[in-house]
């Protein structure tokens, strides 16, 4: 049988299995999707679970590509919040993340990153990491067990390669 | 150190006759603080001051009215654990300050690491050490107002 493209030309049947088109920024998607690289930075507990946990050999974070932690913000494509942030805190979580360059990401993991936890109510906590910068991901737990923070990356994974997943 | 803590207790009540013992404990005035503290350390052997604390106990309110002067009228109390590291044993030492004018003299010259447990003192009580290299706050934010653990702060906010 001949093997033709979309216009009905004759091609060699490897070609045809071989190359894809789409449109670039599908594409650049598919590679960022595939190796995000988390910022190395935890604010408390969560973060023993949400970047250590996680990415220790029983729970293998590498397993989809994400295990690449960055030490500086410059290279990191998400930035996994982890922990209560107090208002001593909040200048410089703001500061890390406007750092990080584009496209970037970041994911809230735990009660308090989310909207400040059971210390909601003192005087010195911030309510959210939302307070500070738009986040894509909520983790929920207190903590989170590492399945669910595997399962928070996989949610932006599939935001990353089809924007459209979350719109209502 | 060659005495056991009931004798170094005891010693010191001849010492300082003001000051009032019992067991593992020494309540003292803010005058006698620091030449009873230099001398615990020097004599002694307390080399360690393992901690650094306070409390507050406001006075008592008596009706409505006075809510304002009961608050201020009560007392903080600062509380220092000394450890002797050689001798493996422990002594608390307390003194009272006024809630209106809390000022005590900083045990930094005695030991170092007074240094940010001081700090961390005035950060939540506002107590004032005299004599303190750099007594500013440590936990909290330089333009935070008021000392949020003393008992009559009042916050409202945080929920969104």
């Amino acid at each position: 049988m001949e093997v033709t493209n979309d216009k009905g030309m004759p091609m060699p049947s490897e070609l045809k299995r071989l190359v894809h088109f789409a449109s670039l920024e599908k594409v650049l998607n598919v590679a960022r999707a595939h190796s995000i690289w988390p910022l190395g930075f935890g604010l408390a507990c969560c973060a023993i679970e949400a970047l250590m946990g996680t990415n220790g050999p029983r729970y293998d974070l590498s397993r989809f590509g994400y295990e690449v932690m960055r030490p500086t913000p410059r290279q990191a494509d998400v930035m996994v919040v982890a922990g209560t942030i107090t208002h001593k805190s909040a200048p410089f979580v703001l500061r890390l993340w406007e750092q990080m360059a584009e496209p970037k990401w970041c994911i809230a993991v735990g009660s308090c990153a989310i909207s400040g936890g059971p210390f909601v109510d003192s005087y010195f906590v911030v309510p959210g990491a939302r307070e500070l910068i738009p986040v894509d991901v909520y983790v929920p737990g207190c903590p989170p067990r590492p399945d669910a923070v595997i399962d928070g990356f996989l949610k932006l994974r599939a935001k990353i390669l089809d924007p459209k997943v979350v719109e209502l | 150190m060659e005495k056991k803590l009931p004798d170094v207790i005891k010693d010191l009540k001849e010492k300082y006759p003001r000051i009032e013992v019992s067991e593992q404990t020494i309540t003292l005035s803010a005058e006698d603080l620091l030449p009873v503290m230099q001398e615990l350390k020097e004599n002694y052997g307390f080399n360690y001051l393992s901690n650094l604390t306070a409390a507050d106990y406001p006075a008592e309110k008596k009706g409505k009215g006075d809510d304002n002067e009961a608050e201020d009228n009560g007392e903080m109390e600062v509380i220092y654990n000394l450890t002797s590291i050689n001798e493996n044993c422990f002594l608390t030492v307390k003194t009272r300050v006024s809630r209106k004018e809390p000022e005590l003299p900083s045990v930094f010259p005695v030991w170092g690491g007074a240094n940010w447990q001081e700090r961390e003192v005035y950060d939540l009580f506002g107590i004032v050490f005299t004599g303190h290299p750099n007594l500013k706050r440590i936990l909290l934010t330089d333009n935070f107002e008021g000392y949020p653990l003393r008992k009559d702060y009042q916050w409202v906010g945080g929920r969104k």
